[in-house]
């Protein structure tokens, strides 16, 4: 993954990590992120700035509400994070794959 | 490379597919997911209980090099066949994925070769979207920490 310098600043904060993760499966308002968080709303609205200032987030206005969710372009969509999901199974299995050849009776 | 891990996702659905032909035969296969020994070498993780049989139970646990436990999970074994089959249930402690059944599949292909499937079903979609989202998220902090210590060293 090519990171830029502001990518890297938004997601060096551990919340901001958590803001990721939460909207990865849906959209949130900014009330149903911070509400999983102990911090005070405003910090929370910050996180959301930076987030979307750096094109993580993007927002979207539904009626009054407005809605947070990730970039898809910066996130590309599900098949992305199915490669990512093969890709930590596959290296798993090739551990798996390593571990027992050694287990192997010699021939 | 060729691709020998293959995951299936399909939208909407409550499930994961993984399948998985390796270079080993079918004994050797089924021992890496038996013995706790070995399930430590290539997962990583400590075994810190493996009843290998039907209504038994199975705990892991990964500790970082502090001594912190960054990974709990368990669940109990609903059928345990050697050398063809597990059924258990996975639970992440300290995790919002709920529960999840696991079918594990493992067949002989030829005499050096065998295949695993493992047919995992969450409590909802959601849930299997918010899992299959999981390595990519750990990766995201994998990338923060690799360039933390890149800085680091800078300093």
């Amino acid at each position: 993954m090519n990171l830029r310098r502001d990518v890297f600043q938004a997601i060096a904060d551990p919340t901001r990590r958590a803001i990721l993760l939460l909207v990865a499966s849906q959209s949130m308002t900014a009330g149903a992120i911070a509400a999983n968080f102990d911090s005070a709303r405003p910090t929370v609205s910050k996180h959301l700035q930076i987030l979307t200032e750096c094109d993580l987030l993007e927002q979207e206005q539904s009626g009054r509400e407005i809605y947070y969710h990730l970039n898809p372009k910066k996130m590309k969509e599900v098949a992305d994070f199915v490669e990512v999901f093969r890709n930590m199974w596959d290296e798993r299995f090739n551990k798996l794959e390593a571990v027992m050849k050694n287990y192997k009776p010699k021939k | 490379m060729e691709r020998k891990t293959k995951v299936s996702a399909e939208d909407g659905k409550q499930e994961i597919i993984i399948t998985r032909e390796f270079d080993l035969p079918l004994e050797l296969l089924f021992r890496a997911y038996e013995e706790p020994g070995i399930i430590e070498q290539w997962m990583g993780t400590k075994v810190l209980k493996l009843e290998n049989r039907k209504h038994g139970s199975w705990q892991f646990e990964t500790s970082d090099p502090q001594g912190n436990i960054v990974f709990k999970a368990d669940g109990v074994i609903h059928e345990f066949v050697p050398n063809s089959k597990i059924t258990r249930t996975f639970e992440m402690a300290n995790a919002p994925f709920g529960v999840q059944l696991e079918l594990l599949q493992f067949e002989s292909v030829t005499d050096e070769t065998s295949k695993l499937s493992i047919h995992t079903i969450f409590e909802s979609v959601a849930l299997r979207d918010q899992m299959l989202k999981l390595p990519f998220a750990a990766g995201i902090n994998m990338a923060h920490n690799r360039l933390q210590e890149i800085v680091n060293k800078l300093k």
